[in-house]
């Protein structure tokens, strides 16, 4: 069995008293595109950082393809390559001096400079000095910087942030590129769009712990056989779904009642409302969006 | 790798204007100088005046040691904490550091390569300050014989001892380099590191100032007293006490600063 590229145990780090990651476990398996989701101040590009061996985790355990990116970066690295937030180059050196220097870096003669600079699109100001490049071209010479690794892993951090529309659009089909090239992809986001389009596999984060692991599919399949009523008076719609038989896993949440059912129930349920005086505006089959499934996980856990 | 990160660092030095602030400073102070002394000849019966400045319409040999007397004061510190002082906080400011060590190149390489490149700096001002001299020195006041303080050297004689008397200064020097790389890494700041070192070294030559200070055990410590430590080598017999001692001192303060920006750098986090 192939080696996991990323794996988190009990994964910790504490600033003082601030909590930023709290046991946080995950497995992110090869060929994945894994989606890394939270909202802002979550723990994602903390996470990051620790699986980059950029910071120390307070406790816990990161293995990249097996080896440990804090004992040992430059070896765990190897085949690993991405950025935290914003990547940064120097302002003063064109785009392709920056790219030279990290291939020095890196031990190569910088043979696939203009491959990479071709793929993200940059050939044409390569020359150019990064002070002028907009955040858009820098994300793209970030992303020209990882792949000139030839990565078995990448590790994206809000790789589409300030992007304008078309940009993020390439940037998305440059991830799709790049996973079907068999390039294990994990990539934070506090997009759910973004994890929608891309992700096989997804972990959401909150306040630094993980709400959920697992398939994107099968995410979003527990929610499937659902129903949405909107209905006039929510409360008693709720209680006459409860009392009907079929009817299950009921949950009136902002106006709006929630509940699992085969389609027959769902029927007696429109045929007993109307008898009981409540009227009902909609009642429409569908599983929740993986928006609605990420806000009710993370406010369960809230 | 620890020379391919070198040899970066050298480059990144060269595309940076305040590299060449520095290394303008190194050649523009000695024509200054030279001008200076052009437009009011010291003579050498004047009291109180440095030694080499009674001869320097004599000698255009002598305008080299007055530049290493006149930029020990402040110059030659300001221009190396210019470099040093910038080289590991400018990653900071830059937020690069996180690009550079999530390539193949270890912490400990990445942290050798810009000391290197930090000293190089430093040795390459020297060097264009010492050139600079002899060249607006000479072509001011000629090539001429140099009195020392015991002798008068031939000019062949007198350039061997200005290079001499610039290795020596080149030691504390680099350690002063040495304390710029410790507040740069401390610091994560440039502004704070360059002010940091000029602070530390305008305080050392204030012991020479306050009377309270100035006493020859709190001076062999100070490691500004060591950019005198050259005049020794124009004393006949040559005087070699005071240039090992000053490289003693020298690697005293270097050694320990560079130890701990070291760990600090090494250990860090980098969370910017």
């Amino acid at each position: 069995m192939s080696v996991a590229p990323v794996e988190l145990r009990g994964l910790r780090k504490t600033y003082g008293e601030l909590v930023a990651v709290d046991d946080v476990s995950l497995t992110v398996r090869p060929g994945d595109v894994f989606g890394y989701l939270g909202p802002n101040g979550a723990g994602k590009t903390t996470s990051l950082r620790m699986m980059l061996g950029l910071i120390t985790p307070t406790a816990g355990e990161v293995r990249l393809f097996g080896d440990d990116p804090i004992a040992d970066p430059v070896s765990a690295l190897a085949d690993v390559a991405g950025f935290v937030e914003e990547p940064a180059f120097y302002p003063y050196l064109s785009g392709r001096r920056n790219l030279e220097m990290l291939a020095a870096l890196d031990g190569t003669d910088g043979g696939r400079i203009d491959e990479v600079l071709e793929l993200v699109e940059l050939a044409g100001r390569a020359g150019d000095r990064v002070r002028g490049y907009s955040h858009g071209m820098r994300q793209r010479l970030g992303l020209a910087a990882a792949l000139m690794r030839s990565p078995r892993l990448l590790l994206l951090d809000e790789p589409t942030t300030a992007l304008d529309p078309a940009g993020m659009r390439d940037m998305r089909e440059l991830v799709r590129r790049l996973a079907g090239e068999g390039i294990t992809i994990m990539l934070s986001t506090h997009l759910m769009s973004e994890v929608e389009q891309l992700c096989n596999r997804l972990a959401i984060i909150q306040l630094g712990r993980i709400r959920y692991e697992g398939e994107l599919a099968d995410l979003l399949a527990r929610s499937r056989g659902r129903y949405r009523l909107d209905a006039t008076d929510p409360a008693r719609a709720a209680d006459v779904c409860r009392e009907t038989p079929g009817i299950r896993d009921v949950e009136a949440r902002d106006g709006t009642v929630w509940f699992a059912a085969e389609a027959d129930a769902a029927a007696t349920v429109s045929l007993r409302l109307a008898e009981s005086g409540i009227g009902v505006r909609t009642l429409v089959p569908g599983g929740q969006s993986l928006e609605e499934r990420f806000f009710e996980i993370t406010e369960d856990g809230a | 790798m620890t020379g391919r990160v070198y040899a970066w660092e050298v480059r990144k030095l060269a595309a940076q204007r305040r590299t060449y602030l520095g290394l303008a400073a190194a050649a523009v102070a000695p024509v200054v100088l030279v001008v200076a002394i052009r437009v009011r000849p010291p003579q050498p019966t004047d009291p109180g005046s440095p030694f080499f400045l009674r001869f320097a319409v004599e000698s255009g040999l002598a305008v080299p040691l007055l530049m290493l007397l006149f930029a020990s004061v402040w110059l030659f510190p300001l221009v190396a904490a210019l470099v040093a002082g910038d080289i590991v906080a400018a990653e900071d400011g830059n937020r690069t550091l996180k690009t550079i060590l999530t390539r193949s190149a270890g912490r400990t390489a990445i942290f050798a390569g810009k000391v290197g490149a930090a000293f190089t700096y430093v040795l390459a001002a020297l060097l264009t300050m010492v050139v600079a001299s002899v060249v607006a020195g000479c072509l001011a006041s000629g090539f001429n014989p140099l009195p020392t303080f015991s002798t008068v050297v031939s000019p062949s004689r007198a350039l061997l001892l200005i290079a001499g008397s610039f290795a020596v200064y080149a030691l504390p020097a680099l350690g002063i380099a040495a304390v710029a790389v410790l507040f740069s890494t401390i610091s994560r700041n440039s502004a704070g590191a360059v002010v940091g070192t000029l602070l530390a070294a305008l305080l050392m030559q204030l012991t020479q100032i306050l009377p309270v200070l100035d006493s020859d055990a709190a001076q062999r410590w100070m490691l500004t007293a060591q950019l005198q430590a050259w005049q020794a080598l124009f004393r006949t017999p040559l005087d070699w006490g005071p240039v090992v001692h000053a490289a003693y001192i020298s690697a005293a303060y270097a050694v320990p600063a560079l130890v701990v920006a070291w760990v600090h750098f090494v250990r860090r986090d980098v969370s910017g």
